[in-house]
């Protein structure tokens, strides 16, 4: 027989203790797993995009001189400006040459290759000051060049001596030389202004992409959005809410925008594509039809957060607005939808930030693998031109060839994270401040 | 011409609005003033005589404008159509492809006029011999595929008159009609008019429009992809789209458009993304609506929820750059995991895009999805339930196991639905992460393809509206839709019901 005792667990109790601490054993480790990946990603994020904010420059003396560029020294802009880009090629290598000569740097390298760690683009950079101001001829001037791709990836990192053995875009000796320009001081990492506000560029230069002209389109999308995804989302919020019979025609409605909240994204983009190009003949690209879209998609988020909002407002207001006269449209105007608008508010602000991160309907209407070279300079432009968003410029870089572009597809990630964790906070302070009780 | 500038909708748009204050301006004076200045004598706030006569001159002009943008192209398509060669529009393909070359010649026309490069006498002048007209649009942006023919260009010419001339036209009836809705509300605002009323039936038609376009969105989708996918349908055969096993565009003709290998691609990635965030999104909902004390729960969940709040994008790239290099380190040649030994020295995975690196981060997107569905539904099981279990001496875990989860289970089952379909529909992280190879294969670690991906790139670049290569995605989008849509309402049913079941 077994002695039994209230004090000493038996086996049977003991196996059912530890199948409980397992079982809550399990649940941590769940909760555990989903924070992990949390930590995972947001690190990933950071520590590979916050190099997209730093960019290598090298500073340089170039001698912007008349033989090179005025011939004729009678200082026509028509003719200096017949100068192609070509050009000024030859100003860089001599430029170089003056850098060794004056015993800053030493390098075997001949100075026609030495100026090839710059960027592709910087005769053009040369050749636009100069047109800008044509008393630079005859003067030496002090340059800060964008260092070509590999050179920035070299000093981030990502470059390594290894790497670049088969590599035609640089050499060993050009890095030779890329170490001493830095311990000559010549040759930086700065903060990179012109990522936040320039323009993509072509394949050859991830030195110089730049995520201000998405954001712009972002931006604009995002007008398009309020402007129409708010009014008309809380117009038939409230005929759902407070004056819709209940028959079939309101119930289709209903389940209609429920399900509309769950259609994929993409199905939203071969909409856009068939009717607002493919019909209506807008352009292709434009942040307009982008908008139009995303409109559609935000449209039954904000009517399903305005109706709760309108339902959480106590029947006690509308019936003391009846009370004194008020007429059924007047209690709702008057009384129902203020003590609503924080809510609607919150409910939009997160409805926008989904929108604003939404990219697959942009693919198909063509908000992407565009280079704008400009920011639109009207809203007409805005809205008509071709631009892409900031999500789909984060796509067009991870495609590419070129390792350089995913440090900018990170950095833009970081961008557009700002702008959410923004929207979101405005909306949860909103929230906060205003929410009442009832 | 003088008023052209009336053809631009939003020149007209602000027309009218102003036209409508002033229509505002004009009711609301004349009612007080028959009132003799005293507001008590008119029926309604004086304001609403104002907003009467805003609402005559805005809603209907505006409605017209629309309506009227929306019918222009299709007219003056069906008009230009009786001067195109026979031969050049047998089928409906080569019907549309004409008629975009005429659109885009005609685009190219008014951007050279604008640009003061063509006038209307050297248009006139290329009547007979356009072919100079290729190099002269593209000097202006608008490139085209062909030299120009010259029923393209006659077509082109008549579509721009009468573009012109329906502009104007149109411009004339929104302001006649805006006018005419000052006189009539106006001519109207009397102390016994009843403003309020009108002006409440008004915001109300309005506010019915608004909810039905929701309905109309829905009504858009649908017609949009089914009229093309029928256009498919009838150049490429059915068959071969429900039953073939093979998918092979080629633009040259003779393609294989089988769905059913990116259907196996979608259906085989969602199940792994669901392996994933089914048992860790159901064992935190269980742990947080349990065990968990209130300061955890306000930390963790909001914590969980921020991974349902990063953009899909964002996704894509971890899977692509951070990921996919990963697995491949581990399973790829000499991984450890590789099996290279056991497969004739062929590593396990090959390529960072495979299905598992879709799935993978795919099913970390989807665990606050699951969790936070679930946690609603654990919830919602009564306390007393678990209070009877308690009292028979059960466990926690054993009341979760043998009380709660049997009762919550028709929710589960429906919140895990919700993420299938959610799954399914997903574009980004499987554009980025899943590869573009179509076929039918178990193993996990090689690439393929989804639906979603081969929408993309069927629709991205330069799309030809007559091929079936394109109209394909439409029957895929469609698919999609049905699939989703269906997977969604069973969802919310099994939901809804579940929910009564307490109530």
């Amino acid at each position: 027989m077994t002695q039994t005792s209230l004090l000493r667990q038996d086996k049977r109790t003991a196996k059912r203790n530890r199948a409980e601490a397992r079982f809550k054993a399990y649940g941590l480790i769940a909760i555990g797993v989903g924070l992990l990946m949390l930590v995972i990603l947001l690190t990933t994020i950071i520590s590979r995009g916050t190099g997209a904010f730093q960019q290598t420059y090298l500073s340089v003396d170039v001698t912007f001189e008349d033989s090179r560029l005025d011939k004729t020294g009678n200082r026509d802009i028509a003719e200096i400006s017949r100068v192609s880009t070509f050009g000024y090629k030859p100003l860089l290598v001599d430029a170089f040459a003056q850098l060794v000569e004056s015993g800053a740097v030493q390098s075997d390298l001949a100075p026609k290759d030495m100026a090839d760690i710059l960027s592709k683009g910087a005769e053009a950079q040369m050749r636009d000051a100069v047109l800008a101001d044509l008393t630079l001829i005859g003067q030496t001037v002090r340059f800060d060049f964008l260092a070509s791709g590999r050179v920035d990836g070299y000093l981030k990192g990502r470059v390594t001596r290894d790497s670049i053995v088969n590599d035609k875009n640089i050499s060993a000796e050009q890095l030779d030389l890329v170490d001493e320009l830095r311990d000559a001081g010549v040759l930086e990492k700065k903060f990179n202004i012109a990522f936040i506000t320039g323009s993509d560029s072509s394949d050859a230069r991830p030195e110089a992409a730049g995520f201000g002209v998405s954001m712009v389109g972002s931006l604009t999308m995002m007008l398009v959005v309020l402007i129409l995804a708010l009014p008309i989302g809380v117009a038939a919020s409230i005929y759902l809410e407070e004056f819709a019979p209940k028959n079939w025609i309101t119930d289709i409605i209903e389940v209609n925008i429920s399900n509309l909240a769950a259609v994929p994204s993409i199905v939203f983009g071969i909409l856009g594509l068939a009717v607002f190009i493919n019909y209506m003949h807008l352009p292709n690209s434009a942040p307009l039809v982008g908008g139009l879209v995303l409109t559609l998609m935000t449209l039954p988020t904000i009517i399903i957060s305005t109706r709760a909002s309108l339902k959480s407002v106590p029947p006690s207001i509308r019936d003391a607005a009846l009370g004194v006269g008020a007429s059924k449209m007047q209690s709702v105007f008057h009384h129902v939808l203020p003590l609503a608008a924080p809510g609607i508010l919150t409910g939009t602000i997160i409805g926008l930030a989904q929108a604003l991160g939404e990219t697959a309907p942009l693919l198909l209407i063509g908000m992407v693998g565009f280079i704008a070279s400009n920011g639109p300079d009207s809203i007409d432009a805005a809205l008509l031109s071709p631009n892409s968003a900031m999500p789909a410029q984060i796509y067009e870089w991870a495609k590419r060839a070129d390792p350089a572009f995913y440090e900018r597809a990170w950095g833009g990630i970081i961008i557009l994270l700002v702008f959410l964790i923004t929207m979101n906070f405005i909306a949860v302070m909103l929230r906060r401040r205003f929410e009442r009780r009832w | 011409m003088p008023f052209s500038f009336l053809g631009n909708p939003l020149t007209l748009v602000l027309l009218v609005l102003a036209l409508a204050v002033l229509g505002y301006v004009m009711a609301r004076g004349r009612a007080m003033a028959r009132a003799g200045g005293d507001a008590r004598r008119l029926h309604s706030l004086p304001n609403y005589y104002g907003m009467t006569a805003a609402m005559f001159a805005a809603i209907p002009a505006l409605g017209v404008l629309v309506i009227w943008l929306l019918a222009q192209p299709m007219l003056i398509q069906n008009a230009i159509m009786p001067l195109l060669p026979a031969d050049a529009v047998v089928t409906q393909g080569a019907a549309s492809l004409v008629l975009s070359d005429v659109n885009r010649v005609a685009e190219g026309l008014d951007a050279a006029v604008a640009q003061g490069v063509l006038d209307a006498d050297a248009i006139a002048a290329l009547r007979d011999d356009p072919s100079s007209l290729r190099t002269t649009l593209a000097g202006v942006g608008v490139a085209l595929g062909s030299d120009v023919q010259p029923f393209v260009l006659a077509a082109a010419q008549e579509a721009r008159t009468l573009d012109a001339r329906w502009d104007l036209i149109r411009a004339g009836v929104v302001i006649v009609l805006a006018l005419a809705g000052i006189f009539l509300a106006v001519r109207a605002a009397d102390p016994a008019f009843r403003a309020r009323n009108v002006v409440e039936r008004g915001v109300l038609a309005l506010l019915v429009i608004a909810a039905s376009l929701a309905v109309l969105t829905t009504v858009g989708i649908v017609l949009s992809m089914v009229s093309e996918t029928l256009n498919f349908f009838s150049q490429h055969p059915w068959q071969d789209f429900f039953l073939g096993g093979n998918w092979a565009p080629n633009f040259r003709g003779n393609s294989e458009l089988s769905i059913l290998p990116l259907l196996w691609g979608t259906l085989y990635i969602s199940l792994i993304a669901l392996l994933v965030a089914v048992p860790i999104g159901l064992f935190a909902a269980i742990y947080l609506s349990e065990y968990a004390s209130g300061r955890m729960r306000a930390v963790a969940k909001p914590l969980l929820e921020i991974l349902a709040g990063i953009p899909t994008i964002v996704y894509g790239l971890f899977a692509l750059l951070t990921v996919g290099p990963f697995l491949v380190d581990v399973f790829g040649a000499g991984g450890a995991l590789s099996m290279e030994g056991l497969r004739d020295g062929d590593p396990l995975m090959q390529g960072a895009t495979a299905v598992i690196t879709a799935g993978l981060v795919m099913g970390i997107m989807l665990i606050p999805f699951v969790s936070s569905l679930s946690d609603d539904i654990i919830n919602a099981v009564p306390q007393s339930l678990r209070d009877g279990s308690y009292g028979l001496g059960a466990t926690p875990s054993e009341t979760i196991r043998n009380v709660v989860l049997p009762a919550a289970l028709p929710g589960i089952v429906g919140a895990i639905l919700l993420a299938a379909s959610r799954a399914i529909g997903e574009t980004m992280i499987v554009v980025l992460g899943a590869g573009a190879i179509a076929r039918f294969s178990g193993n996990p670690f090689e690439a393929m393809t989804t639906i979603t991906t081969r929408i993309v790139s069927q629709l991205t670049g330069d799309t030809d509206f007559s091929s079936p290569e394109t109209l394909v995605a439409f029957a895929l989008g469609l698919t999609l839709f049905v699939l989703t849509l269906g997977l969604n309402v069973i969802a919310l049913y099994i939901v809804r019901k579940y929910r009564e079941q307490y109530e």
